[in-house]
Order: C-alpha cells, then structure tokens, then sequence
C-alpha cells in the first residue's frame, strides 16, 4: 500500500490521534499523539489491509539541539515491515523532557522489549507497562542518558561490579512455573 | 676433557625456567571485539602461532599464563577482566592487542576505557586496528625476550597518569 | 613482580562478586550458571544466566552491552566521511558491507548518483564479505560443537579472501573501502582473476566442509531439530536475513527491495523448512553459492568509468584540478574544511547484510556532522531471541544454537 493510502486509512480511523505527516525521502512519516501509539500500532498489525507483522525499530532521538525545533524535546520514530504485502510505515511520536512517557508496545511485538530498553537507556524515554524497563547497553550504575545532547560525549563513569540479574531470574523462573 | 663428555650441565634455575617458560605460552584470549577474530588467523594454519609455542589456546584463566586482551574494553566490561586477570596462576604476561586495548584507540567516549593499564597491568602494547597477524607473532617475540631477561626489561606496569575521568 | 603501583591512580573496579553471593538464593534443585560473558562459547562479549534444572535449562536470562562502545555518539562528535571508519567496527567481520550500507543511506539523502562502476565493485565486495561472514560463522559454530577441522578449512579460504581485500584497500579486517558517492579507489588490474581464482577455492573448500559435516551422526544429532523457532516467533522478533530464511520464509531485501542492479542478477534465495541449527548452519553453506554466482555476473558486467561521482558536493577533485585550477582548490578546501553537508532531514535507509537487514536511521541538521545515527543491526533482534529460545534445551544446545545465530559483538552493542 502506498504511505500515502495509509495515511488516509489511518486519519480516518483515528482521527483524534493524527496530527500530520511529512515525506522522508519517498517514505511518508506519520506523525501522532503518543498516547495513541498502542491502538494506531495494534491496528496497523491486524488490519487485513496493512499487516504490519514486523516491528523493524525504534529510534529515540534528542531534538533539543536541532535548528528551529519547536515540537516537544523527544522524538520516537516506530518502523514497521509488512513481510506478506511489502510495504513500510514510518510513525513518530514526540513528547516533552517533564514528560517523557509513551506507552509500551512490547507486547505487541517480541523485539519491542529490548529495543524500549534501550530507547530508555539512550535518550530516557518512559515506556509505561513495560514489563522489565532498565538499562540495557550501559552498566546499572551509569547515570544519565548518554545520547541526549546536553550529555558530554567524554564524562565517563566506571563500573565497580556487574549485576547478578537475579531480579530478572526470579521474575522469569516463576513464569515458568518455579517456586 | 671436553665439556661435551660431561653427563651434567650446570645453569640457573631461574634460566632454566624463563626458558621453559617463554617456549610454551599458554594464552587465554579475552577477545571482545574485531582484534578476537584476527586473532583466530593468527591461530589458523596461514600464521600458526604454534611456530612460536603458544598455540595451546586455553579458555580457562586458570590454565594459562599468558592473558591476551584482544578488544575494546568497556566500563561494563571492566569488572570481568579484572576477574578474569586474578583468576590466573602467576606467573602470568599481559598483552594488550589493538590499540583499543591499549589506548582505547578512536572509541574516546563515555563508555570506553582508555587503555587496559588502568585496571591490569601490561607487558607488552601491540599497535593496529586492528593489528596484524605478524605484529601478534611479534609481541610474542618480544614477550619471550622479556621472560627471558627480566632484569633488563621493564616491568609491567600501570599506567602512571591518572585515568583522566570528565565528571 | 607487579607491586610497585599506586592504586589510587586505577579505575574503582571490583572483580565482580560471582555466584557466592547468590547461593542462599538459589531455588530448590536449581543451579544457577553464568554463560558468558567471558566465555570461549559467547563469541565475544554475550551473557546469558542460566538456570540449570540437572544439564536442561530451566530459565535463561541475557544481558548484553559488555561492547557497548557508543558509535551512535562517536558519530555524532564526527564528520559524514569520518563516520565510515566507525562503521567497519560494528560487524567487524564483514566491513564493506557496513560501509556500504551507511554510505548508500547517505547518499540517498544528497540524492547522489554513484557511478555504475562503483556500484559494480561494492557488489562483489560486498558478495565476498557475506561470503567471509558465513565461513566464519559456520566455522566458528563448529568449532563449538567439537568440528575443529572445518574451521581450519574454511579459515584458509578466507584468507584468500582477505589477501584480495588487502591488496584493494590496505586492510584486511576494517577496509573502510567506500567513500560517501563512490568508492576510495579503483580495483587493480589483476582483481578480477584472482576474485574467480578465489572463488574456484571457496566452493572446494564449501564442498570440503559440507564432505564432513552433511552425513556426519554426530552433527546431525547435536543440530537436527534443536531450538526450533517458529515463523511467526521469528517475525515477532524481528528477525531478518539466513536466521529468518532458515524458518521458511522467503524474505530477502536484495529481491523484495532491490538495490544496486541486485534484480538484474540471476540468483536464488535458499529457504529452510524447520528453523533448527541445522536449517541455520546450512543456509550459510547454500548462500556463499549464491554469492559465488553473483560475483561471476557481476565481475562479467562491470563497466568502465569512473569510481566517484563528480558531484562537486561530495567528492574532491582530482589532484591535477586541486593543484592546477582556483575552483578545484576551493572545491577541495571546503569539503575538508567544511565536510558533506547535507539538507536537514531524516531518513531510513536499508541494505541486506550477511546477518540481516542493516539500517542506518540519519537525521542531519544541515551541518557537517549528522545529528543522529541509529544503527538498525540485525545481531540485536536475533539475540533478544536467544534465551527463549534455549529455555527447555541442553546447555550444549545453547551452544550450538548461539553459534548458529551468529552474533557479532560489535553489531549488537554497537
């Protein structure tokens, strides 16, 4: 389906949540509202017409040094894959530094987990609901986040001992039906 | 009487043992990143390091003496090796393979360590990015004359400056 | 020997505090076991913490980030050009590739037309880096189930490889061979012989490997039908390239979203029927043939011309016009003193690398270093699989599985 079709399907299905869209380079961005983000992505799985079954991936990025920004400090960018029809949509989302929360997906798509985690390590985007939302490329003791652009690219911060990841054992032990 | 008939040699212990041990490195390979991968040509038949007898490749620290870092070095990272460095029996050599390793090479940043020598000490430094299989065979060299001639030789060492943190 | 330091000048680091700490945690008949992430079968820097039921695994939890050496940030502090170096270290076994797929999302944004020829090189380099990626990864996976042979077989063709990629762009590992409209430099006058000379040696060597392992009993029991994962599992991670083809289905961005003249050359995609280590291990082995028949086309069309383009944007002048002419000198002044700027915007670009789709997501501002990188790396949907995958299995299969995968450190973490 043309991004352009898309748009329309997805305006008139929700017409509240959408609030624009912009061409990149042959593939049109939707923009939306981020509490809208589970429904719109949810429907876009589903729909018979859309079906978009693979989340390709989410990218955080920090817009508070752009030229001429005026929308919110954050910026998501969801990238989605149809691999029955072929086709590609391009959603973004931006929410402010007081902020920043967005609605987890993660149980719509199995890779969503790790790539909010890391969406939340980089840049410090909340995702609510989402089950296990902690650091996943930096070290537990790090602070701050080190793709936002006030964040000095040489502030190092040591490590003094790994994690056990016990606390993500338990939690998925008694998934499986263990004490 | 020539020497030759003699059914005894005298030497140093200490000679003795520097010689067996430079000619059987057991090197335990803490690869991390691109340098790893060169390192298995250097293991491969095109370079053999066993010409140089230290081909025995153990993956325990426990079995080797001869630690070779090979890759970049993160903060998260850290921890481990230094876990890994005191698990090995002494007598034990550093090697720092790349400069990732050594300097913490192009990756100047906020979760790279700049240089292994701020938390294990080091023998000898092996420059490239990564380096290539020649310049493995010829810190190995190099290591053997110093296991060899330990009072010429300086010792591994820390670095000296302070780890320059940018807090 | 080594007591003559100031310890105040090392870095806080504690050796980590190992299992002791755990043990009057640990569940009834339960042994907790760290794989990783030192660990000869982790291929780098991967941890996975596994809870061990007798030898089956009970629950496995990953934990990645131990190469995590901030390319995303590094890109941002530098140039479009000197980007490219930083590209070659996220999968370090296949660095064209990476170069490649970077340059060509930042060409789309200029909106720069890269010279026939060029693109013709970049698909045989490209086609030998995939072909180096899987006689890794099947080498290496191997190696891990107890095949150490194979290794020294496909190890030595692989050098081979290297030598030709050597002698075209000074580097056997990390090439950084293309330039952002073009490529660095021509390929010499003897490549294409010794590429179909090398090629000749790949399929012997391929043909070797597969002599050993295809009926061998022990290799079929250890892979046939061990960490099975399920189409739809496989699409809900995100999985893309052989891993994802392994399970059946048919997905490959060189046919479905062709680039670079990929839907003028005849080839196959091979597709599994299980999605087992197996289907994994084999795909590669079918695939490096695939390649092999591209390189031929590809080296039997390549036309003449120049390996640059002559936009005055992106790519110096000749040396003759820099040295010769005023506007040649200002056009090399200001793209050294000024870089590649290209027009504020996002964009999402894609190439089928040797693990899986590879996307770059570049915002650029205007200015000489982009704004933002995203790496898309395939490695990291393939891993966020891993420990469901190996839960219910053998220790041993997670090993074999892991190798299977193919995952490249430096992609992962990025």
């Amino acid at each position: 389906m043309e991004s352009a079709i898309l748009f329309e399907k997805l305006k008139e299905k929700f017409p509240q949540a959408i609030k624009g869209s912009t061409d990149r380079f042959g593939q049109l961005e939707i923009q939306l509202e981020a509490k809208a983000i589970p429904d719109v992505v949810q429907f876009l799985r589903d729909d018979s017409e859309c079906e978009f079954n693979m989340l390709i991936d989410i990218v955080s990025v920090d817009y508070s040094a752009y030229p001429d920004w005026k929308e919110d400090r954050f910026g998501v960018v969801y990238l989605l894959k149809s691999l029955t029809l072929g086709h590609r949509a391009q959603l973004k989302v931006t929410v402010s530094e007081s902020n920043p929360e967005i609605p987890t997906i993660s149980h719509l798509y199995a890779n969503a987990n790790w790539l909010e985690r890391e969406a939340f390590d980089q840049i410090g985007i909340r995702f609510e609901g989402h089950p296990n939302l902690k650091r996943i490329l930096n070290h537990h003791e790090f602070v701050g986040h080190p793709l936002r652009k006030d964040y000095p690219i040489t502030r190092r911060q040591a490590l003094s001992a790994n994690e056990s990841l016990m606390d993500e054992m338990i939690v998925r032990l008694k998934e499986k039906g263990w004490e | 009487m020539g020497v030759e008939s003699l059914p005894i040699l005298t030497t140093r212990k200490d000679a003795v043992l520097a010689w067996g041990q430079k000619n059987s490195l057991w090197p335990m390979p803490f690869g991390t990143a691109c340098c790893a991968i060169e390192f298995m040509s250097v293991v491969s038949s095109v370079f053999d390091i066993a010409r140089f007898g230290a081909e025995l490749v153990r993956f325990s620290p426990r079995q080797a003496d001869l630690l070779l870092v090979a890759g970049t070095v993160t903060f998260k990272q850290g921890p481990i090796l230094k876990q890994i460095y005191e698990q090995m029996p002494d007598p034990k050599w550093v090697i720092s393979m790349g400069v990732c390793a050594s300097s913490g090479g192009f990756y100047n940043n906020y979760c790279t360590v700049q240089g292994i020598d701020q938390i294990i000490p080091v023998d000898v430094y092996i420059s490239g990015c990564p380096p290539r299989p020649e310049a493995i065979l010829e810190a190995i060299i190099k290591l053997q004359h110093k296991i060899e001639n330990p009072h010429t030789t300086p010792v591994a060492q820390y670095k000296a400056k302070e780890p320059h943190f940018d807090f | 020997m080594i007591n003559n330091f100031d310890t105040k000048t090392l870095l806080p680091v504690r050796s980590s505090q190992g299992l002791d700490s755990l043990k009057h945690q640990e569940k009834k008949d339960l042994v907790l076991v760290n794989l990783g992430p030192s660990h000869p079968a982790s291929h780098g820097t991967l941890r996975a913490f596994l809870a061990l039921d007798g030898e089956t695994i009970a629950a496995a939890v990953t934990e990645i980030g131990y190469l995590h050496r901030g390319f995303e940030k590094d890109c941002e502090a530098h140039t479009f050009q000197q980007c490219i170096p930083y590209t070659d270290r996220l999968n370090y076994v296949s660095a064209i590739m990476n170069n490649v797929g970077f340059c060509k999302a930042v060409e789309r944004m200029l909106r720069v037309e890269v010279p026939e020829r060029a693109i013709y090189i970049r698909v045989i380099t490209n086609e030998l880096n995939r072909i180096i990626d899987h006689l890794v990864c099947a080498g290496a996976n191997l190696v891990d189930i107890g095949a150490l042979t194979n290794f020294w077989y496909s190890f030595n063709v692989r050098e081979k490889v290297y030598n030709i990629l050597e002698k075209l762009c000074g580097a056997r590992l990390t090439s950084s061979y293309t330039r952002i409209g073009g490529l660095s430099r021509d390929v010499y006058p003897e490549f294409a012989a010794e590429v179909k000379a090398v090629l000749k040696e790949i399929q012997l060597g391929v043909n070797d490997v597969q002599k050993l392992v295809s009926n061998n009993r022990i290799f079929l029991d250890r892979t046939k039908d061990i960490c099975v994962i399920s189409k739809e599992r496989a699409i809900s991670y995100g999985w893309t390239g052989p891993t994802l083809r392994a399970c059946g289905v048919e997905y490959d961005l060189r046919k479905s979203d062709p680039y670079y003249h990929y839907e003028d050359f005849k080839f196959d995609i091979p597709v599994g029927s299980v999605g087992d280590t197996y289907d994994r291990i084999f795909i590669r082995f079918y695939e490096i043939e695939e390649s092999i028949h591209i390189i031929e086309q590809a080296l039997g069309k390549m036309p003449k011309g120049p390996i640059i383009t002559d936009d005055k944007r992106v790519a110096l002048p000749p040396k003759q016009q820099t040295y010769g002419n005023i506007e040649g000198l200002m056009n090399h002044f200001k793209i050294i003193m000024h870089g590649i700027c290209p027009e504020p915007g996002e964009i999402y670009d894609f190439t089928e690398a040797a693990n899986g789709e590879l996307g770059f997501y570049i915002v650029a501002d205007g200015g000489k270093n982009p704004y933002r990188v995203k790496c898309r790396p395939p490695c990291f949907m393939n891993f966020a699989a891993f420990g469901e995958m190996i839960e219910g299995t053998m220790v041993a299969d997670a090993v074999a599985t892991l190798g299977s995968i193919n995952i490249i450190a430096g992609e992962l973490d990025r």
